[in-house]
């Protein structure tokens, strides 16, 4: 029916129509590579594979190679190599067992374990990574519902997610502006990245800083604009015995140097008390807390929450600095 | 809920998922591959014109579709998937980690056992997967408790620590699902105490039991689609604006806002809507000189008065 139409056909159908011959002949070179044990030389596939009789050579040619890198693309494995071993006589080949997901039997808990990964990535581009992952499983024979009631989800918002993760997967380098705490203006960094990873629903980029010289953890949020690769893929080498899991979470939690005491009204102050190491009995209503901490700054800001239940007894470089901030809201009504 | 492929990918899909069904229904076959049953034939009548080199009938992809059914009579060899590409490996298995070293979302032997299994059947590609990460927070014990509440179908009791009203309560709970939204799980269910739907931040309970008592929520709840934002703000909830500095603009990606405008150094305005304004004087008495209320009015107001009264605590000590 298709072919039936005439050439002044509607455009839309037009394009259609190409788009859907050019499927038709991919799906054709790749069946026909998969049926040959012998490599076939280009004039072969030419007079064999339905879809490559018509135009010149050279528009032959020119599709032949977009078509070879556009099955590269989706990770058809296109072999090349000479049947007589002769510099001259290269062909192509699909190796099938290069092409096929190995045989793979999941019982119903393990594929109902697989689905439920499935569900984890929330956005592009793991989530269509993991989509198309468990259509091939199914393809292959797995047959399964996710568990239900259970919905692990990560997401990926930051917008240099998807350069940073492929930089850390091709092996090159990344460059990027990055903003610091505490200064005004972005900074351009040159990373070779290791790794990223998600710690407590943030993103980090893991990698050795080339300017500092030195391993650095970045929080993805704060690049600024895009993180554009540059250099050879698979010039990066991730130094052996790294966790990057260690190094995030070093770099976000804070090792307690100093303790503070912190009075808090009974009944509140929920995240101070989670984080304590004593509890007693104060004066009627209210409890004394111990509580580690390095950074004053960062003690202060997690105490001024609670406004007139939490009040800072010692030491005093963490009152002074509650009483700052205190007194830098209050403004005038202090 | 399952992505559609692409067209080529899809159709060296569809071949092997047919010839493992004879006989599969259009509804099932379009459902998994996340297409529509029209698109579904489309393929079908695309593979049906091609095959091996030769052109004769016995050279081509034969599928019978005639009525709702389908069964592929003959393969042309296509009888398997193509390998998981590096992508599609680093995701699965990264995802599959992540499960196995979150206990209490799922059965931690069956997902080992799937991990190796996926790992030995993507070869090569499994080897990129250490470059993605995931730490989900979450007590093992909290989760496991609710794991086994939600299989054996029991409701819960727990002490839960509320952060919007900085208040500890006893709470029993008949669950229906657990998310994580943004590293944090939570936990959807019937509040006996609050007599509603209520969703709970499971780093906020303290103690957690299953009870010997099957859950039992009201017939005919409404339940939240999984795609469903977690806090839908609605329009009766209070609008907030707030100017934060570059040491508070953690605030703008962390809650879901309104609407963001960078200004011209470096702060931003954000404006969010709120159920209940006492998180918010919390949140702004926390970011001290690096956050301000700019509207409502009277909340601004509140804050001061807040930090005022906490500084007179100052004066007496």
């Amino acid at each position: 029916m298709r072919r039936g139409l005439p050439p002044y056909a509607l455009f839309g159908l037009a394009s259609r129509d190409v788009a859907q011959k050019k499927t038709e002949r991919l799906l054709n070179l790749v069946l026909c590579l998969l049926s040959t044990q012998r490599f076939l030389s280009v004039q072969e596939i030419r007079e064999k594979v339905p879809g490559y009789q018509d135009g010149t050579d050279e528009a032959f040619r020119r599709m032949f190679e977009r078509d070879k890198a556009e099955l590269r693309e989706i990770g058809v494995p296109l072999e090349t190599g000479s049947n007589t071993g002769w510099e001259d006589d290269q062909g192509y080949r699909i190796a099938r067992r290069d092409y096929q997901l190995p045989d793979i039997s999941l019982s119903a808990e393990e594929a109902a374990a697989v689905v439920l990964a499935g569900r984890l990535w929330q956005q592009a581009p793991l989530a269509g990574a993991t989509g198309s992952a468990l259509t091939k499983l199914r393809a292959a024979g797995m047959d399964a519902e996710g568990p239900l009631g259970l919905e692990p989800r990560v997401g990926v918002a930051e917008p240099a997610f998807e350069a940073c993760w492929q930089a850390a997967r091709d092996g090159r380098r990344l460059r990027f502006d990055y903003r610091t705490p505490g200064r005004p203006d972005p900074q351009t960094r040159e990373v070779e990245p290791w790794g990223v990873v998600s710690w407590h629903g943030r993103w980090y980029l893991v990698g050795h800083d080339l300017g500092r010289e030195a391993p650095r953890v970045f929080r993805l949020s704060r690049v600024v604009g895009p993180a554009t690769p540059y250099g050879d893929p698979a010039s990066v080498t991730r130094p052996d015995g790294v966790s990057l899991r260690e190094m995030v979470a070093r770099s976000v939690t804070e090792t307690p140097t100093a303790t503070a005491q912190v009075r808090v009204r009974r009944g509140s102050g929920g995240e101070l008390r989670r984080a304590a190491t004593a509890v007693r009995d104060d004066v009627e209503g209210w409890e004394l807390l111990e509580v580690g901490y390095s950074d004053p700054e960062r003690l202060a800001e997690r105490v001024t929450g609670y406004g007139a239940d939490a009040v800072v007894v010692s030491p005093d470089e963490v009152r002074a600095a509650v009483v700052a901030r205190l007194r830098a809201i209050a403004g005038g009504a202090a | 809920m399952t992505t559609p492929l692409p067209e080529l990918p899809r159709l060296l899909a569809l071949v092997p998922y047919l010839v493992r069904r004879p006989g599969v229904s259009f509804a099932t076959a379009a459902a998994d591959f996340g297409i529509s049953e029209e698109r579904l034939r489309k393929d079908l009548e695309l593979l049906f014109v091609c095959g091996l080199p030769g052109g004769f009938p016995e050279d081509l992809i034969d599928i019978d579709f005639e009525g709702d059914t389908i069964t592929v009579l003959d393969s042309q060899g296509v009888d398997r998937p193509l390998r998981l590409n590096v992508d599609e490996a680093v995701a699965l298995i990264v995802a599959l980690r992540t499960l196995a070293e979150t206990p209490g979302l799922a059965e931690p032997d069956a997902v080992l056992r799937a991990l190796s299994k996926v790992e030995a059947a993507a070869g090569a590609a499994a080897g990129t997967a250490d470059v993605v990460e995931v730490a989900l927070e979450g007590d093992p014990e909290v989760l496991a408790a609710v794991r086994h509440a939600l299989e054996s179908g029991h409701a819960l009791r727990m002490t839960y620590w509320s952060a919007g009203r900085d208040a500890i309560t006893e709470r029993v709970v008949d669950p229906w699902q657990v998310f994580t939204v943004g590293g944090r799980s939570y936990l959807e269910g019937w509040c006996r105490l609050a007599e509603s739907v209520r969703t709970f931040h499971l780093g906020r309970v303290q103690e957690i039991e299953v009870l010997d008592v099957p859950a039992a929520p009201p017939k005919d709840l409404p339940v939240r689609d999984a795609g469903q934002p977690l806090f839908a703000p609605g329009t009766e909830d209070v609008l907030v604006t707030l100017v934060l500095g570059p040491g508070a603009a953690w605030v703008a990606d962390y809650y879901p806002t309104e609407h963001v405008e960078p200004l011209a150094d470096g702060a931003v305005v954000v404006s969010l809507r709120a159920r209940d304004t006492a998180w918010v004087r919390r949140l702004v008495l926390s970011l001290g000189p690096a956050g301000r209320v700019v509207s409502p009015e009277e909340l601004a107001a509140e804050v001061r008065a807040d930090a005022a009264a906490a500084l007179r605590a100052y004066d007496e000590t």
